[in-house]
């Protein structure tokens, strides 16, 4: 049985200052589980990505800015599965299978790749995207960073 | 993110380090399109060799730069890409559209 064997919640304000905080916290709570540095990596490109979105587009007409907040979580479970989510209360997705698809962008104007959430796709396992307009977006991913004693068994 | 810059006859050189992310493009982009609007320059060079960190915010930048560069009718080239830079660029297929060129390692 997997068991939840930590976990940890930040929440910060949807500023462009934080995109480099957020990936380095992450990553550096996921150290935890001995990840290679490729995985390392990929877990920072995709916790950019996730945060990138909140700033970019999540909060694009809110005014108040104490109001910009994103809640990030992470944990992970004995069986060596790391999950983050990122979460934000701002617009919402319309249409989230518009929105994931590759190169699509509201914002190309100001050279948003729309890359976003084919990077976050392929950098983890999982992906759970739910989104409601006016209420907020939460972006789940996981990754399972200990694969390898388990997966080829025996006793060494 | 540091940006450094040279000029050499009609080419242009971006030595661009760091990370290069949505917060760091904000006020890179203006600076660099500042340096192509008064150089003009036929060939920018982009030497990705010491990014240690890109995301999709740096794969539109670069990209952005390519199309500026198209716009005043010069071409462009990446310099060295670091891995994972490399590894963006294919995955969203921007080898294709931009060189990508390897010179001989002199820092060893």
């Amino acid at each position: 049985m997997k068991k939840c064997q930590n976990y940890f919640k930040t929440i910060l304000y949807a500023s462009s200052v934080n995109e480099s905080y957020s990936r380095i916290i992450v990553s550096a709570f996921a150290s935890q589980l001995d990840p290679t540095v490729e995985e390392i990596a990929d877990i920072k490109t995709a916790v950019s990505e996730a945060v990138t979105n909140c700033i970019v587009h999540a909060y694009k007409n809110e005014t108040d800015e104490k109001k910009k907040k994103i809640y990030i979580e992470a944990s992970y479970d004995t069986d060596g599965i790391f999950t983050v989510s990122v979460k934000d209360r701002g617009c919402g997705i319309p249409d989230i299978k518009k929105a994931m698809e590759p190169l699509f962008t509201t914002d190309a104007a100001n050279e948003r790749s729309g890359m976003g959430f084919s990077i976050m796709e392929s950098f983890t396992d999982k992906l759970h995207v739910t989104s409601r307009e006016g209420v907020g977006t939460k972006v789940t991913m996981s990754k399972r960073l200990k694969p390898k004693k388990q997966l080829f068994g025996g006793n060494n | 993110m540091d940006l450094t810059v040279w000029n050499e006859k009609d080419k242009l050189f971006l030595r661009l380090s760091g990370e290069i992310d949505h917060h760091a493009v904000k006020d890179t982009r203006k600076e660099v399109d500042d340096l192509i609007a008064k150089n003009r320059p036929k060939t920018l060079i982009m030497d990705l060799s010491s990014i240690d960190f890109m995301d999709s915010s740096g794969l539109g930048f670069v990209l952005g730069r390519l199309r500026k560069m198209n716009d005043i009718k010069g071409n462009m080239l990446i310099l060295n890409p670091a891995k994972r830079a490399e590894e963006m660029l294919k995955m969203a297929g921007a080898d294709k559209l931009v060189k990508i060129m390897r010179s001989d390692d002199h820092s060893a």
